[in-house]
């Protein structure tokens, strides 16, 4: 691993320089790498941060890279971290011009992490030093405890997916100004809600009625208009009160488990939580990343191929940069691949909002002719791909942007697969050219930990009690058991999930039923849920 | 759970580890550092990781750290003692290569549980993106559903035929590790036949002008050769020894050579079912075992292993190596004697049972249409007098009750207890097979 040399990072600078001017914001400071395959296996498993904690899974993985090599060696381009400064690894035998568009690509990159909001709170600090400050915490504390240390690394990792990431972040994503004092917000999504229960079109109402009061007088609206909730609820105040204490954000299970377990905080055992945190820190470090894979895919090529092609350094090499770029940006036949669906769903974007095709006066337009003829000449496109860079994730991106004219005009559609038994083939067949099929399809493709929350009332010293929101698939059963037998060593003591199974029989349509799963004293036992 | 039963074993032989091992390196090499500059502290040498907060040293970097495959199998063992069930297997990548070959490497893999969504077992069905040209409902390709060639994945087995070097190799390693750190048992050979390549200093090689012995006869002829066509000598009159000029190249020796001596070795079929009831997991399981099996086999005769795969759904046949012994899938329907058939007729062609252990491996759900098994039974007599070892193994499909079609014959035959040396049958559930069930399933069929 070593710096690149001086005549690339002159490269890189000016590639900086040129990506500026156009619009993106990234720090000053970033470092190159040239690393070799082996490194790129080494660093793999650990998320490419160097200095993040050993764990011997790791190395298993390693191992089988290295057996993946053997037989299929393969040249990576690039990775960046998100780290400050942002580090980028490149492999040794670039030419200056695929640098220049790889440079590009990874700029863009850095300028997503450091602006896109799901990364907020990663933005504070650097990881690469928290990352080695904890590896030399667990290395310190595998001196005293030797592989119980790994154990404690691995059974937090059991839960690190269903860390609150999104609660975690939620707290930095809204400036104070939009949000609403304490008490409006106890009284609309509580007290209204929960409380007295009333029907939805008098919240509606109720909302109203506060928007006016807020229109009428900006200074003292929302005191006048609480006034009045008061006059007409007596009991607001004391229901406030009594709510305050809750409004701490919810902790996730790790945090729980770290707050509640009496095994864990026997004294003996409180080096364990040290470890669980580096554990946790982590996840929640990488969680935002993997949440953006298509947006920030789609981003880094947009800027690559626009800024490239302007680029008067790199003439003559033309036609080898178009196909290095079609190898990595064309949409595939049969197969989904995020740096083509983002990057289009980016042009997507920019057309619609240069001709004025988000608002209302388009989208009420059913004519074909029409809408193809449609162009206000707002030229409003990169102020709106600017903007759903700083506010949209994956989800968030098909979601919204998914739609008739975009699946049309790149001719996309979903696949499904059968069997065909009298040839013996396997046939891909064009299953819907719908827009919304395909949006499903995408959104169904993407990065969802099971929901699992705990059920406090099933829940005491005891027994920890989980409950999965069921959300039309069933847990991967083969590893509920070691996942609970893992919880169960943190928490020490009984631990019981509650979770839904699918039966599906032959053409027949699929059955549900709840079950709990119990763990206690290493036996675990599962029985129906009677209703 | 008790809190005690993850109390923290005090015993100091267990933390002998490598941990300690390590920080006694480290410790040396500060001492080191240390001692150079003469017991005095430095200005330089202090550091606040170091002062306040008593961290460690700079540590050895992930690479130095890496640990090998058998330092992870052996920490993995550790585990059961810990009360944790151990996680690394051993799996294989396969690659196709042009020529019916493969190419085999052996890799570890591990999984870490946590809570996944299932993503094969939903209320709707599956599908992918596309796109281009096309009407709904058209069919843009095909693959075969039983493919012959493709990218390998790690829970796929590996290959036989021994004609590729690497293949042996890593086959050869996998044995060793599976005798090694599994406890397989080492092989009994029956018979008076040798099972381990044997070298042997033999006096076979000749050398001109030195060597250990002289061989008088050859040394001899040479001389008067070189005689009679210098003119020294005629070969119509007598002549007196002394008179022969020597060339010392003439001069024939015996010289001792190692040589390496096959006495014996292995042929080994292969035969699984694969008509469509075993699709899934039990053709996993059956290949998965068979790979095993022979890479223990592989060591065992030290690489000199002849493997035949035999594949049958109502019919039987032969397939090329194991790739496509694992690849081909869900056929028809079920008939297992042509299989054994099959067997009994290339052992009798080639006249294998002369110079080879010979020994066969069945994988099967254990459903058969001929539920009589009479023509099995019959197929199964003859192969019992050539055979070292008929191992059978049944991986049961979830629906199954009790012994299976095949269990039910071979038990009722009576042969299971009268062969007990040459005949061995087991079985286990397919759908919650782990490596320790093959393990055990190995054992039992090849101790």
């Amino acid at each position: 691993m070593k710096l690149i040399d001086q005549h690339t990072k002159k490269i890189m600078e000016e590639c900086k320089s040129r990506a500026r001017d156009h619009g993106l914001k990234f720090d000053n400071q970033t470092l190159e790498y040239i690393v070799s395959n082996r490194d790129m296996i080494l660093l793999s498993p650990k998320g490419m941060i160097p200095t993040l904690y050993d764990y011997w899974v790791d190395d298993v993985e390693v191992l089988k890279k290295e057996g993946e090599y053997k037989l299929y060696p393969s040249n990576p381009y690039e990775t960046v971290i998100n780290t400050r400064p942002a580090v980028s690894f490149y492999n040794d035998n670039n030419p200056d011009w695929m640098n220049i568009m790889i440079f590009y690509h990874v700029l863009a990159h850095i300028d997503f992490f450091q602006n896109n909001i799901f990364f907020r709170q990663t933005w504070d600090y650097d990881f690469a030093g928290k990352a080695l400050s904890g590896k030399r915490l667990l290395d310190s504390l595998r001196s005293e405890h030797g592989r119980w240390v790994d154990y404690v690394i691995e059974f937090a990792r059991a839960i690190d997916n269903l860390v609150g990431y999104h609660s975690k972040n939620a707290a930095f994503r809204f400036s104070t100004r939009l949000e609403t004092s304490p008490e409006i917000n106890f009284y609309f999504q509580v007290f209204l809600q929960e409380l007295i229960k009333v029907p939805e079109h008098i919240i509606y109402k109720e909302v109203e009625k506060y928007n006016e009061f807020l229109m009428q007088n900006s200074t003292l609206g929302e005191k006048l208009f609480l006034a009045e909730v008061k006059r007409k609820f007596p009991e607001f105040d004391s229901k406030f009160k009594k709510y305050l204490p809750k409004k701490e954000r919810e902790p996730d299970i790790i945090e729980y488990i770290v707050r509640n377990s009496a095994f864990l905080n026997k004294d003996q055992n409180k080096w364990m939580n040290q470890v669980i945190e580096i554990v946790h820190e982590t996840s929640l470090y990488f969680a935002p990343q993997i949440r953006t894979k298509t947006i920030n895919e789609g981003w880094a090529s947009y800027w690559h191929d626009y800024l490239f092609r302007k680029d008067e350094r790199i003439s003559g090499h033309e036609s080898a940069y178009a196909k290095t770029n079609a190898a990595v940006t064309s949409i595939n036949r049969i197969g989904l691949n995020p740096y083509a669906v983002g990057l289009r769903l980016f042009q997507h974007i920019e057309e619609m909002a240069d001709k004025g095709q988000s608002g209302y006066d388009y989208q009420k337009l059913r004519n074909k002719q029409e809408r193809e003829n449609f162009d206000k000449n707002l030229n409003k496109g990169k102020e709106s791909i600017f903007d759903v860079r700083e506010n949209f994730n994956d989800f968030m991106l098909f979601n919204t942007f998914v739609n008739q004219d975009f699946t049309d005009k790149h001719k996309l559609f979903t696949v499904g697969k059968r069997l065909n038994e009298q040839q013996g083939v396997v046939e891909y067949f064009i299953k819907s050219k719908k827009a919304n099929d395909y949006k499903q399809m995408l959104i169904n493709s993407l990065y969802h930990p099971p929901y699992i929350i705990i059920n406090k009332e099933h829940t005491n010293e005891n027994n920890l009690y989980l409950q999965h929101q069921f959300e039309g698939k069933q847990l991967y059963q083969d590893f509920i058991p070691d996942t609970l037998l893992a919880i169960s060593f943190l928490w020490g003591n009984q631990v019981q999930l509650e979770t839904t199974e699918i039966l599906k029989k032959q053409n027949q349509s699929a059955d549900f039923r709840r079950v709990i799963y119990t763990v206690k004293n290493k036996q675990i036992t599962k029985v129906l849920v009677s209703k | 759970m008790e809190a005690e039963d993850f109390k923290m074993e005090n015993n100091p032989k267990n933390k002998l580890s490598e941990d300690s091992i390590s920080r006694e390196l480290k410790m040396n090499e500060s001492t080191q550092i240390h001692f150079d500059s003469s017991f005095y502290l430095e200005l330089y040498m202090t550091n606040d990781f170091e002062v306040l907060q008593s961290f460690n040293h700079p540590h050895l970097s992930s690479q130095t750290n890496l640990k090998t495959l058998d330092e992870l199998l052996e920490n993995d063992k550790l585990r059961t003692k810990d009360g944790f069930s151990s996680r690394i297997r051993l799996g294989k990548l396969v690659k196709p290569l042009p020529g019916n070959k493969t190419q085999v490497v052996v890799v570890p893999t591990t999984t870490e549980p946590k809570f996944y969504h299932d993503n094969s077992i939903t209320t709707e069905e599956q599908s992918t993106g596309g796109s281009g040209e096309g009407e709904e409902g058209e069919i843009i390709a095909k693959k075969q559903a039983n493919p012959q060639q493709g990218k390998g994945d790690g829970s796929g087995p590996g290959q036989g035929e021994g004609s590729d070097h690497e293949v042996g190799t890593n086959a050869y390693d996998l044995g060793r590790i599976l005798t090694e750190k599994f406890q397989l048992p080492n092989l009994k050979i029956k018979g008076n036949k040798k099972s381990l390549t044997k070298f042997t200093y033999d006096l076979t090689d000749i050398n001109r002008s030195f060597g250990q012995v002289l061989d008088k006869k050859l040394s001899l002829r040479n001389i008067i050769k070189t005689n009679i066509l210098l003119g020294n000598l005629d070969p119509e009159q007598n002549f007196s020894p002394e008179n022969l000029i020597i060339n010392p190249k003439d001069q024939i020796y015996k010289i001792l050579s190692r040589e390496k001596d096959f006495e014996a070795q292995a042929a080994v079929f292969f035969i699984r079912d694969y008509s469509g009831s075993m699709s899934g997991k039990p053709t996993e399981a059956v290949t998965t075992l068979h790979l095993l099996i022979y890479s223990w086999l592989m060591y065992q005769y030290q690489n000199n292993v002849l493997t035949r795969f035999i594949v049958h759904d109502t019919a039987a046949k032969e397939v090329p190596d194991f790739y496509s012994y694992y690849k081909y899938q869900v056929a028809g329907g079920t008939n297992v004697y042509p299989a054994f058939e099959l067997a009994n007729k290339i052992v009798e062609m080639e006249q294998l049972g002369k110079d080879y252990n010979i020994y066969v491996f069945y994988g099967t759900d254990g459903d058969d249409w001929e539920s009589s098994g009479e023509k099995m039974i019959n197929a199964l007599r003859v192969m019992l007098k050539y055979a070292n070892r008929t191992g059978i193994c049944v991986a049961r499909n979830g629906w199954t009750n009790g012994d299976t079609t095949i269990e039910k014959y071979l038990k009722n035959s009576g042969l299971l207890a009268k062969e007990p040396q040459f005949l061995r049958l087991d079985h286990f559930e397919a759908n919650s097979y782990t490596q320790e069930v093959l393990i055990e399933t190995i054992k039992s069929l090849i101790s």
